[in-house]
């Protein structure tokens, strides 16, 4: 029997739950130091909701109390969250025979966490004709927990001592998802140049390390397959969702 | 008043980044380079996030890929773990123990 519309949204809820460990501090984090910074504390609240990009939320303080010029500001933060055109295409085959309102309201949703995990279920062997509702499931519960826990930040203060290391889970939740994956020698090589480059470019500016890692790494893939698999040109096409 | 168009800026652009590709072009209207290039986001993104975040540790996050590195003795473990368990919490909780070990310890 195939999984119905409840059963997938809830694995997906179940499925950002890991995740939440390391991203509850973060938002905390995030929140305290917008407030600290002298933001006021309704605009540090609201801007996890209109940007809802951790890490360029920070930049986006930073930048703000300092009195960077607006156009600056906002194109530092458009270039932190440049990975995501990554996703957006990642993600396309999948949600294209969906109608407007699902792909503009899953792309409001689309972040690293709900990404890495609503891409392993789409990948997934499992038939499902619902895996939207999976990617909404685990989408929304991490949406939920940033607010939260950037309200607790904003207004209460940050509840988790540093020492706890729990910015660590994060990591760790990423790499429970990219060791399966890389048992593939294309998918290895992406994920080992990806990272050398992250490595080498980790105190460029604008986050622009992580776009060229990318790129890099995509290219080893490519590169890879293609040296792998020379005649075999039609399975480079995406499966298309269901 | 300006702050908050600031902000605005940014989600609206943030926002045009997440839908670029999702919800405005069509995915077979990519060139066959870029579809391919697509298959490999994952484990590219994922290892580009995990590598530094492992390699460059401490308040100043300073580089450090020696056995001094207690993260970086964790993410082994928590990467042995997940490939022969390959389950998410079990991965976290032996990442996580190893470091809170290694933390205590010193």
């Amino acid at each position: 029997m195939l999984p119905s519309r409840r059963t997938e949204f809830l694995a997906g809820v179940r499925a950002q739950l890991p995740l939440l460990l390391g991203v509850a501090p973060f938002g905390m984090a995030y929140g305290a130091y917008a407030v600290k910074a002298g933001l006021p504390s309704g605009l540090s609240q609201a801007m996890s909701a209109i940007v809802f990009a951790g890490a360029s939320q920070f930049v986006g303080v930073r930048l703000i109390v300092r009195d960077v010029p607006a156009a600056v500001i906002v194109l530092t933060v458009l270039l932190v969250n440049l990975r995501h055109v990554l996703y957006s295409a990642s993600l396309a085959p999948y949600v294209e025979h969906l109608d407007r309102r699902w792909r503009w309201l899953l792309a409001y949703l689309l972040t690293d966490e709900a990404y890495a995990t609503a891409i392993v279920r789409y990948r997934g062997a499992a038939p499902s004709p619902y895996k939207h509702w999976f990617f909404l499931g685990t989408a929304i519960t991490l949406w939920a927990a940033w607010q939260v826990s950037t309200g607790a930040g904003v207004f209460v203060g940050t509840a988790v001592p540093n020492s706890w290391s729990l910015d660590f889970a994060l990591p760790l939740t990423f790499i429970a998802l990219l060791v399966p994956m890389a048992s593939e020698r294309p998918a290895l090589a992406a994920a080992a140049v990806a990272g050398l480059v992250a490595v080498v470019g980790f105190r460029w500016p604008y986050g622009i390390g992580l776009i060229v890692a990318a790129g890099a790494g995509m290219a080893a893939g490519i590169a890879l397959d293609r040296a792998l698999s020379p005649s075999a040109p039609a399975a480079a096409d995406v499966e298309a969702g269901p | 008043m300006r702050l908050w168009l600031i902000v605005l800026a940014m989600g609206a652009g943030t926002y045009g980044i997440r839908l670029s590709v999702l919800a405005l072009v069509h995915h077979s209207a990519l060139p066959r380079t870029a579809r391919e290039a697509l298959r490999f986001v994952t484990p590219a993104v994922l290892c580009a996030i995990v590598l530094p975040a492992v390699l460059y540790t401490g308040p100043a996050a300073a580089f450090d890929a020696g056995p001094g590195n207690q993260r970086l003795l964790s993410a082994i473990v928590a990467a042995l773990v997940a490939w022969s368990a390959k389950n998410v919490w079990l991965t976290i909780g032996a990442g996580m123990g190893v470091l809170w070990l290694l933390q205590w310890a010193s």
